[in-house]
């Protein structure tokens, strides 16, 4: 079986949790013998854009943590394009992904990119110039490249998914990792929305990573819930014996980690923090990411009087997460909409206690967590004061968790999406 | 004889490096020492040694004619026996000239004035200790952190055995009046205040090489006819100036060595202004009038005020959080701790957590390393955390358990300039009237120290008003 999939990042340019789900589901297959061309639109300065090329796959180069798949590397082919595609495009964030990218990326001329892109609005004209060249460039693919199925990821691929197929004929599966709606809220922006919808309608099947974002694709898209299916993301087994930290200092850490945008909820962790802080100061928070929140939630940390409690650890990449988590207590999203949330897997996985919103995908598949509406911060602090202070739920949490975790295998998701390609290949 | 009056501050403080989240509890190393000792040795170079050649050379020319006066911070001092002993042995030869005098400052450049009467007292006699050993004279004169004055710090510095001090000319505080004369302060008159002609001496510190200024270029003729412009009653022209002026914040090719070169030779030919240092000015001169400051000024920014330093929540929470650590610190006799304690005091890191890019932006940035306000707090706040961790195994969690109150610092309103020949508003008035309006809220709550405490301000305020009342009269 040959599959050839459409995404956006792969390690080692891992922006967001977007690159992570993709490299998990692309090893499960290859691990199950089938065939992936994938293809990632890349980030050049002075590139000839026209040009999409071929990149070796003993040449791919992955320094993630432990590797040892190099034999499955046979089953993939590893495609990057010149283009500029960017998963989470707020114009802050694009700048700042850039920015991040520019040091995994040595070859990439960041200058280039800030004079070309100039985005004031919401998604610049650009970038929808991009999505329609990567879609031509996946059609000139498609015939090349001979496949059985298209699996295209978010919505800046389902172009290219819905050209490739216009192309070859093969069946298209669409896989929603986030609607326009988590990224936005409600105000949502209708280019991106009518993408979606199309790309949706267009797809042999839609492939949401969470209940929640089924019954969003369903009611909000207007798709046929006969089409649409969930197949939940899982986690990469990672040797945490390996990552240490020295813990500087006997409080307990409480951890955010994420993009500081509204998706996420930050304002409602600092708020929840404060409240913990009035109860018991010996209690160290800190929040690692960035985003176009952040200003402001220094500003209200500084209000609050508590920055010598509360610290900012900027951006981390790589092994500074699992270094994060090694001295963390308790580990908390509290995200406004999460369509699944791998990063409370990674916790747990280094045996880290979490809070999570009722609000996200992940807390459909977790028992082993507590779950609070993202906006109750009075049932936050409590929650965040009881995994502190009660070392029975503390300890419970942390030996199933793993456990939990633990079973949560890419594998299991790659068998359901295998039974989907065959089932659109055999009718 | 009328007199010009110079003063020059030199300072550096010593830079934060990067200091991560990771770093607390592990690295306790705080400091850029590359950054501390590059810009160290830079304005040695461009500024440092050739102004203390040029004013050698001048005090060479004119004999006991020509006088000038510094105040070196303490920091100054440690980064010039660590980095450039050549600049320290330049200024130990201008002082031993005499026609120098060192003034007295804090330790650190720090803003404790304004919160710790003990620590400030604590780095006002180490500065001193320190100038009497390198220098071999001890300061009479004080100059606090940025010209920052009031009453209250005013009357301390009086209790420390200075008879005078230097602060800024702030329109707001003088009003009519003129800069220069010799004033003193209205709570201790005993105290004599130099006041610095803004106007003047920023024509040399800060418009010398503008080009866009309609008096460029600035000659000595010109500056001095300004000097003879001024009324002939008139006895003191205070010019006061961070040194950097000459050939780091004006580089060498404006010709601001020149000038300076040329600046006494023009006052002696075409004036008759003679040259003072401030001790002498103060024991010249009789004070012509007292001078209420209710409210801190500083020299910094159009505003006169302190909101380059506090104000904001960044600054303020640093801020706070740093002073309540001192009920420990003066417990601890580690020296590694106090010494750190120290170079956290100084207020240039919470110059760098200023959020008013807006209308003295440019002279904010020119300094600043930190490409955000932000990152500087979050810099800031993490060494922080990590020196109290330091602090509590050193002197331990328990001993002391300070929950020490916010208290704020008062600070000049403008909803409540004082104009001239209006009844001043006295913060002791101001407290009490919170104050009021908190027991009232808290009548349950309220301590027998709180109400001790403003029994004493009622006490003061009564006394206040009694005297504004007898003026009135």
């Amino acid at each position: 079986m040959r599959v050839l999939m459409f995404g956006w990042e792969f390690p080692p340019h891992i922006t967001g949790g977007l690159g992570t789900a993709c490299y998990g589901i692309v090893k499960a297959l290859a691990k199950q013998r089938v065939n992936v061309i994938f293809v990632v639109p890349r980030l050049f300065g002075g590139e000839d854009h026209k040009s999409a090329y071929l990149v070796n796959a003993s040449d791919v180069e992955i320094n993630e943590r432990n590797f040892n798949y190099e034999e499955y590397w046979n089953y993939i082919k590893y495609y990057e394009i010149g283009s500029s595609l960017i998963p989470y495009v707020g114009p802050e964030d694009f700048l700042r992904l850039i920015g991040s990218q520019t040091t995994v990326n040595t070859f990439f001329d960041e200058k280039v990119f800030r004079a070309k892109y100039q985005f004031s609005g919401k998604y610049g004209e650009s970038l929808y110039a991009e999505v329609s060249r990567y879609a031509l460039i996946a059609s000139a693919l498609a015939k090349d490249y001979p496949h059985d199925v298209i699996h295209a990821h978010d919505w800046l691929t389902y172009p290219a998914g819905m050209t490739a197929k216009k192309t070859s004929g093969k069946p298209l599966v669409v896989h929603v990792h986030a609607t326009e709606f988590d990224r936005s809220g409600e105000n949502i922006n209708q280019y991106v929305y009518d993408i979606e919808r199309k790309g949706m309608e267009a797809a042999d099947k839609v492939i949401t990573v969470s209940h929640l974002t089924r019954k969003y694709v369903i009611e909000r898209y207007g798709i046929s819930p006969d089409k649409v299916v969930t197949v939940h993301n899982a986690v990469e087994p990672v040797d945490i014996e390996k990552i240490y930290q020295n813990k500087g200092f006997p409080e307990k850490l409480v951890t955010f980690l994420g993009r500081i945008t509204f998706q996420k909820g930050p304002d409602y962790f600092v708020e929840a923090a404060y409240k913990v802080y009035q109860k018991d100061p010996n209690i160290r928070f800190v929040m690692a990411g960035s985003g176009d929140m952040l200003p402001r939630m220094i500003r209200r940390v500084a209000h609050y009087r508590m920055g010598h409690k509360f610290q900012f650890a900027g951006f981390l990449k790589g092994e500074e997460v699992y270094r994060l988590f090694s001295i963390s207590d308790v580990y908390v999203m509290p995200s406004v909409s999460e369509p699944f949330g791998i990063s409370p897997l990674e916790a747990m996985r280094s045996n880290v206690p979490v809070i999570i919103s009722k609000q996200s995908g992940v807390s459909e598949i977790l028992t082993y967590a507590i779950k609070v509406d993202f906006w109750d911060i009075d049932a936050l602090a409590d929650a965040i004061y009881a995994l502190t202070h009660y070392d029975g739920i503390s300890r419970m949490f942390k030996r199933h968790g793993r456990e939990e975790v633990d079973n949560l295998k890419w594998d299991n998701s790659a068998k359901k999406l295998i039974e989907i390609y065959q089932s659109l290949i055999h009718t | 004889m009328r007199a010009i009056c110079f003063y020059f501050q030199v300072h550096q403080p010593f830079r934060l490096r990067r200091y991560r989240f990771f770093d607390i509890g592990n690295n306790h190393y705080y400091f850029d020492d590359l950054a501390n000792q590059s810009i160290m040795r830079k304005v040695a170079e461009k500024c440092y040694l050739p102004t203390n050649r040029l004013m050698y050379e001048l005090i060479q020319e004119y004999g006991t004619r020509f006088k000038i006066a510094y105040s070196i911070s303490g920091t100054a001092l440690d980064q010039f026996e660590l980095y450039a002993p050549d600049v320290l042995e330049s200024f130990q030869k201008l002082v031993q000239t005499g026609c120098v005098e060192i003034l007295g400052e804090t330790y650190s450049h720090s803003l404790s004035a304004l919160k710790e009467k003990e620590e400030f007292f604590h780095q006002v006699r180490l500065h001193s200790e320190k100038i009497e050993r390198l220098f071999g004279v001890k300061p009479t004169t004080f100059r606090n952190t940025e010209l920052i004055y009031s009453d209250h710090i005013g009357q301390m510095v009086y209790e420390l055995g200075f008879k005078g001090m230097l602060t800024e000319g702030a329109k707001h505080i003088l009003g009519w009046k003129s800069p220069n004369y010799l004033y003193c302060s209205a709570i201790e008159p005993r105290l004599k205040l130099l006041l610095k002609n803004f106007r003047l001496s920023d024509d040399i510190a800060f418009r010398f090489s503008n080009r866009g200024w309609s008096e460029w270029p600035l000659t000595t003729e010109k500056y001095v006819s300004w000097l003879n412009a001024i009324d002939h009653r008139q006895e003191i022209v205070n010019l006061f100036m961070d040194y950097e002026t000459f050939g780091e914040h004006q580089w060498a090719d404006t010709g601001i060595f020149e000038f300076m070169r040329y600046l006494p030779k023009a006052v002696f030919a075409h004036s008759n202004y003679e040259f003072v240092t401030p001790s002498e000015a103060i024991e010249k001169l009789d004070p012509v009038a007292p001078i209420h400051v209710p409210y801190p000024i500083s020299w910094a920014d159009e505003e006169r005020d302190l909101t380059a330093w506090l104000g904001n929540d960044l600054q303020d929470d640093a801020f706070n959080h740093l002073y309540q650590l001192y009920p420990k610190v003066k417990h601890c006799n580690d020296m590694q701790i106090q010494k750190d304690w120290l170079y956290l005091q100084t207020s240039d890191h919470f110059y760098y957590m200023c959020t008013k890019w807006f209308s003295d932006g440019d002279v904010h940035k020119y300094f600043n390393h930190y490409d955000t306000p932000y990152e500087a707090y979050i810099n800031y706040m993490n060494v922080l955390s990590d020196f109290e961790l330091r602090l509590n195994e050193a002197v331990g969690s328990d001993t002391i358990t300070v929950k020490a109150k916010e208290k704020p610092v008062t600070r000049f309103k403008p909803s409540t300039i004082v104009q001239p020949g209006t009844e001043l508003i006295y913060p002791e008035n101001f407290e009490q009237e919170q104050s009021q309006k908190k027991t009232k809220a808290k009548t349950k709550k309220s301590t027998p120290t709180k109400t001790k405490s403003s029994s004493k301000s009622t006490k003061k305020s009564k006394e206040t008003n009694k005297k504004s009342k007898s003026k009135k009269e």
